[in-house]
């Protein structure tokens, strides 16, 4: 087996365990945390496909290459658009719950 | 075989953290195994020849991604408990971790059979990299061949600060995010908020530069130019910006602007949107570099501040 389907396969349980945090875990942020892993997960799977494209002359296909680095900066924009709405959730409920049922605080109406 | 051996570890440790940063009681502990995880993800870049992924992921997706984690969590204590109590049931869990177990079964398949010889666009790439002036192909593909999925990009960036200064308490718009950090003048924090910038200054210009022929660019350096930034600030040698001041605002939309309307440049001298004039893609493309690395520099650094916070109206 070539280095490239090991990391590959390895990528193939990070999006599981990621995608079991996403829907299992009861904190948001952990959730968020979950959400990262599935998403680096895919990435490295992304990742070892352009290693497997290596030719002409080239360690790897830079396309796909190019593409994750512009992957790796959109998924930090939006960590940081679901961190910066998290604070908020907590600063007007005071809790973190993302409970069907609205609670009844007195938090400012948005 | 040696290296076989060295990859398999690395993927063995990298799988122990992720399952780390999903069983851990204690967010703070979760979130510094997905530090360290970040970090162990670009050895795996650099072992599937990706140094541009890998300075990314080391600068970004582990660094800024955990700082801003490391941040939240400092701020969300005293939520975990009631969280842990609004806990799932075991039914609901076993199903996620059935459907967790086939997400990867599929993929694993998928993954083991897939074509060989494998495609490539790496032939196209090498033939037509004379065109670009440039010698880094990764720069080449984000500048000239997908430039379109770089200027959505730095469009989505901005998007994002919108999204998160919209996020401002009423009384608070237009303000500044955060605290006003209060450090010890003759502190370390201070010290090292003198000392380092001129340095990290440096490097991150240098690090845009050689990003033409070499690993590196704008995203690498705008992180570390960026992170710099926010240790002036957290020293408390600078305040945060207002976010209603016209300048920053100008400032994170320039680049993208710059972007657009060498678009439509090119729409008028090579014909299609984003086209570069024949012997002209390199100063074309440092054009759009230099334009958006001050972008990418306050949008990297206002989406880690957050939203505004304080009343900046007297």
């Amino acid at each position: 087996m070539t280095v490239e389907t090991l990391i590959a396969l390895a990528a193939c349980a990070l999006v599981g365990i990621g995608l079991y945090a996403l829907i299992a875990h009861p904190h948001p942020l952990r959730k968020l945390v979950g959400f990262n892993v599935l998403g680096s997960g895919v990435f490295m799977i992304f990742g070892a496909l352009a290693r497997r494209g290596a030719a002409a002359g080239m360690p790897a296909d830079p396309v796909p290459q190019a593409l994750l680095i512009t992957a790796i900066v959109v998924a930090f924009a939006a960590t940081a658009m679901t961190v910066a709405l998290l604070l908020r959730l907590i600063e007007s409920t005071g809790s973190s719950a993302l409970a069907t049922e609205p609670p009844s605080g007195d938090g400012d109406a948005l | 075989m040696m290296t076989t051996v060295v990859s398999l570890v690395v993927a063995l440790l990298l799988l122990a953290l992720a399952l780390w940063t999903v069983v851990a009681r204690d967010a703070f502990l979760a979130i510094a195994g997905f530090v360290a995880y970040g970090m162990l993800l670009s050895l795996v870049w650099v072992r599937l020849y990706g140094i541009d992924v890998a300075l990314t992921e080391a600068a970004i997706g582990g660094g800024l991604t955990g700082a801003l984690l490391l941040g939240a969590v400092a701020r969300l204590r005293g939520t975990e408990a009631a969280a842990w109590s609004e806990r799932s049931g075991i039914g609901l869990r076993t199903a996620a971790k059935l459907l967790s177990l086939g997400v990867t079964a599929v993929l694993m398949i998928c993954v083991l059979a897939l074509p060989e010889p494998a495609p490539t666009l790496a032939p196209l790439v090498a033939d037509n990299m004379a065109a670009t002036g440039v010698g880094n192909p990764i720069t080449g593909v984000l500048l000239a061949f997908r430039s379109l999925d770089t200027m959505l990009e730095a469009i989505v960036l901005v998007i994002a600060v919108i999204g998160v200064w919209s996020l401002a308490p009423d009384d608070c718009w237009g303000g500044r995010p955060g605290q006003l950090h209060h450090a010890d003048p003759d502190g370390v924090l201070a010290y090292l908020a003198r000392l380092l910038p001129p340095i990290g200054i440096i490097f991150g210009i240098y690090l845009f530069w050689a990003g033409a022929d070499h690993p590196g660019g704008k995203f690498q350096s705008a992180t570390i130019l960026a992170a710099m930034w926010m240790l002036v600030q957290m020293a408390g040698l600078a305040d945060t910006p207002a976010t209603a001041n016209r300048w920053l605002r100008a400032g994170v939309v320039s680049g993208p602007l710059v972007f657009v309307a060498v678009g439509l440049l090119g729409l008028w001298t090579a014909g299609h949107f984003l086209g570069y004039p024949a012997d002209w893609a390199k100063p074309m493309i440092i054009v759009v570099e230099v334009a958006l690395l001050p972008t990418l520099v306050l949008v990297l650094a206002l989406l880690m501040n957050g939203a505004p916070a304080r009343s900046d109206r007297r």
